[in-house]
């Protein structure tokens, strides 16, 4: 169906300021859309390339790591990146649902909870993946010292 | 769009009546992600290594078997669910957002059937 152009359209991006509660909404659907396609694909695939052999498997796990098993950049780029979306989506669906229970709307308490669940997202990001490669931290250190 | 009249509903441009229950079917699958897939990030931490034989090992314990199920599904039909709404918010071409949902439909639909048929296949395949 057409739009009818005299017609006024709620406000876009470019109309409002900036704030915390806006960019974490957005943030909502960016990390969604990122889990459900390339979240998705690998998630699947990942348990088909088990169910497939060793050798399947091997080439899926082979397009994430280097030959020693150390991820490589692709893997970094995919692991990180779905990580952050995973823990920012799952912080602010959290956020929801207390909003969904009619709290939280009051403009200092929401631009808080917002602000709270970007810093949240990066910060298990950082904590996870430090965790898991702190060896490989630790022997560069060690390495330079 | 429709304004509820009949003649909207009769063209299919009303309300169809399902809009609470795809709300509510989005929060009930986002609590059962929160549990589920909380439940697959800290089991994928915690494996000793994900080798192809430690993987299958694991997916091979019916617990761990049905659980994993339960997750694809879960996650799938969440993931229907959300982008199905993106998709409505953002494509105002009534063809095209009709042929991207439909879309939409067959990879969520089709990707949660292959995992769930593998996790499957590992877990009755190690009881022999």
């Amino acid at each position: 169906m057409s739009r009818n152009h005299s017609r006024p359209l709620s406000p876009h991006l470019s109309h409002w300021r900036w704030g915390a509660n806006m960019l974490v909404s957005i943030l909502h659907r960016m990390t969604g859309v990122g889990l459900a396609t390339v979240g998705g694909l690998l998630f699947a695939g990942w348990f088909f390339a088990a169910a497939s052999g060793e050798e399947t498997y091997a080439c899926f796990i082979g397009l994430l790591t280097v030959e020693s098993g150390a991820i490589n950049i692709v893997g970094a780029v995919l692991g990180i990146g779905l990580t952050w979306a995973f823990f920012t989506h799952l912080f602010n669906g959290l956020r929801h649902f207390v909003m969904d229970a009619g709290a939280g709307y009051e403009l200092q308490t929401n631009r808080r909870w917002a602000i709270a669940v970007i810093a949240g997202g990066i910060i298990a990001t950082v904590a996870l993946w430090g965790w898991l490669l702190w060896p490989l931290i630790m022997g560069l250190v060690g390495g330079e010292g | 769009m429709g304004t509820g009249t009949g003649l909207g509903r009769v063209r299919g441009l009303g309300s169809a009546k399902q809009g609470t229950h795809h709300w509510w079917m989005q929060r009930l699958t986002a609590a059962g992600n929160l549990l589920l897939v909380s439940w697959f990030v800290i089991s994928l931490v915690r494996l000793p290594s994900l080798s192809h034989a430690v993987v299958t090992d694991w997916l091979s314990s019916p617990l761990v078997a049905i659980a994993a199920i339960m997750l694809v599904a879960n996650v799938f039909w969440h993931l229907r669910l959300g982008l199905q709404v993106v998709l409505e918010d953002y494509v105002h071409n009534e063809a095209s957002k009709l042929g991207l949902i439909v879309l939409l439909n067959f990879y969520a639909i089709g990707a949660a059937a292959i995992a769930i048929f593998s996790i499957a296949k590992i877990a009755f395949g190690s009881a022999a």
